[in-house]
């Protein structure tokens, strides 16, 4: 892993290693989020916010911290400890700074400490030994990926909506079915890089 | 075991510094200091920002009507915000009209006091106080209306005949939300240490406390005055006044108030009940028969005892025989939706100008 340029690891997280069509995580607020556009990319601009930061933040503390002490098996609790405290802080950040973007997201902000997108980036750039540049590549990438899949997936639901349905499909059984078929496509990048 | 105890010190040393950073964020960050609120041009509070606008303005003593408490399901504290209120949010959306929208009122305990901000409420509301209260007496003056009179203590309050107060019913055994409800002043004007209240039994949660665990001597809230039905000085015509059940308490502060500034303008007064069991406080009506030119007229739809010689029917059954010419008179209803719906639209046939109709729903 070592050798491979950040911006590679950056693409690849988009397409190759996406988050949601390869590793199915953040799956709750995927489904949840996915039916209009508009708050899909409200979200996904929060959720490559806040897993960025507290990936790169997860980065310090664990080489810097844990590793040197041996507590490599404490990255859970803390990993989600720091999620919580930096999203508060994001929020309190917003609420002051930038309140258009504070009203948009609105309830999104708290929920983002529950996504395990976020939590897979963090442990992902252990298990994979990433240096920091790579850990920042890795992590802008992932919620871009993470972003890209939730905005496709809003695009094809609004369409949806305007086609009869079975009714045992409606909602998330059919937003599953089209997740497979849309990870189905995204295995078409596979031979373009390869991280894992 | 020194093992575990230096993990539980890097632990909490990493969790105390999270904390630390927050905490030192919400006394910079989250520190709005001090801002102004403007309320209606004229009046300047310094308050501290950060809190929602409903709790801000109750911090400086002006009470807003909200039966809710505070959590945005009510939709009764709206209040119009010209500056400094920031974006509308989603949870407002749902309980504004357009027009409200476009007039800029918005819901206070949505939104956050963060800068200098200028409202706009109705100049009565300044009048409106919060009263420690001693239930003084109870009285049941039928199967499931009592009357209840509160001492104001020291204090005094100062209202219109026909507003209503906010009694504020606490959590109880087998409720655990604390709910503000209306109930009209039943007392007169000239009484500003005590309140009367007649209170209703419908199993909710507020009359279920007033009804099964407010005992004489107990302590209770109450905040007010509030609202536009009020007797009217100015149309000096004969009046017309209906109504059912509870909806008797802002009639009889009324012809209290008429009482006592000796008011002889021709008044009738149509009470709708079903029974003779429902009927109360016909002493004090024929008390106030024989000081004014008032006329009390219950009507029963359900009695069928011969004892009763009264009105048989509904109130309009009653202004059908007792209202000829409707045209100079005006009137004032208390009642349920579709009690007053019924009134008016027999008191239009009858000729009563539309505007001079006055009510107050429950």
């Amino acid at each position: 892993m070592i050798d491979v340029h950040p911006l590679v690891i950056f693409v690849a997280a988009i397409f190759t290693s996406n988050m949601i069509f390869s590793n199915f995580l953040g799956m709750c607020s995927f489904i949840a989020v996915s039916k209009e556009v508009e708050t899909a990319i409200g979200l996904g601009i929060a959720v490559t916010f806040v897993l960025t930061f507290t990936t790169v933040l997860n980065y310090l503390i664990y080489w810097n911290i844990l590793q040197p002490f041996g507590l490599e098996y404490m990255m859970f609790i803390i990993f989600i400890l720091t999620i919580a405290a930096f999203v508060q802080l994001v929020e309190m950040l917003l609420e002051r700074y930038v309140e258009n973007l504070y009203y948009a997201l609105g309830i999104f902000l708290p929920l983002i400490t529950v996504n395990c997108a976020i939590l897979g980036v963090s442990l992902f750039m252990v298990y994979r030994s990433y240096n920091f540049l790579q850990t920042v590549g890795y992590s802008i990438g992932s919620g871009i990926g993470w972003m890209l899949a939730i905005t496709a997936m809003a695009g094809v639901r609004s369409r949806l909506n305007l086609k009869a349905m079975p009714e045992g499909l409606v909602g998330a059984p059919i937003t599953l079915i089209i997740t497979g078929i849309m990870a189905l496509a995204f295995i078409g990048f596979s031979g373009m890089v390869q991280i894992q | 075991m020194q093992e575990i105890l230096f993990t539980a010190l890097v632990v909490t040393a990493i969790a105390s510094a999270l904390a630390a950073v927050l905490t030192l964020a919400d006394r910079t960050v989250g520190n709005y200091g001090q801002v102004q609120m403007t309320i209606n041009n004229d009046k300047q509070f310094t308050v501290e920002g950060g809190k929602t606008l409903l709790s801000t303005l109750i911090g400086q003593k002006v009470f807003i009507p909200s039966a809710c408490g505070g959590k945005g399901s009510c939709g009764y504290c709206k209040v119009k915000v010209h500056d400094g209120g920031g974006p509308v949010l989603a949870t407002e959306k749902p309980m504004l009209t357009e027009e409200e929208l476009a007039n800029d009122v918005r819901i206070s305990c949505q939104i956050k006091v963060k800068q200098d901000i200028q409202i706009e409420i109705p100049e009565e509301l300044f009048n409106v106080k919060e009263y420690d209260t001693t239930v003084e007496r109870v009285e049941q003056l039928t199967k499931t209306i009592k009357l209840l009179r509160f001492n104001l203590g020291e204090e005094t309050i100062s209202f219109k005949p026909g507003q209503y107060v906010q009694l504020k019913a606490p959590a109880y055994e087998g409720n655990d939300e604390e709910v503000y409800r209306a109930y009209s002043v039943a007392s007169s004007v000239n009484d500003p240490n005590h309140l009367e209240l007649l209170i209703g039994y419908t199993g909710g949660i507020a009359t279920t406390y007033v009804h099964q665990h407010l005992k004489e001597g107990d302590e209770v809230n109450i905040n007010g005055p509030y609202g536009d039905f009020h007797y009217q000085e100015d149309d000096g015509g004969p009046i017309i006044m209906a109504a059912a059940g509870t909806g008797m308490a802002p009639i009889l502060s009324i012809l209290q108030y008429m009482a006592d500034h000796e008011i002889q303008r021709e008044a009738i007064f149509f009470f709708g009940a079903r029974t003779m069991e429902d009927l109360f406080l016909s002493e004090k009506m024929k008390e106030f028969e024989e000081k004014l030119n008032f006329r009390y007229v219950p009507a029963l739809s359900r009695e069928e005892s011969a004892e009763w010689t009264g009105i048989k029917g509904r109130v309009p059954v009653a202004i059908d025989q007792f209202i000829k010419d409707g045209a100079p008179y005006s009137a004032y209803l208390c009642g349920s939706p579709q009690m007053i719906d019924s009134i008016r639209e027999s008191l239009k046939e009858h000729g009563v100008p539309e505007e001079k109709i006055y009510y107050d729903e429950f």
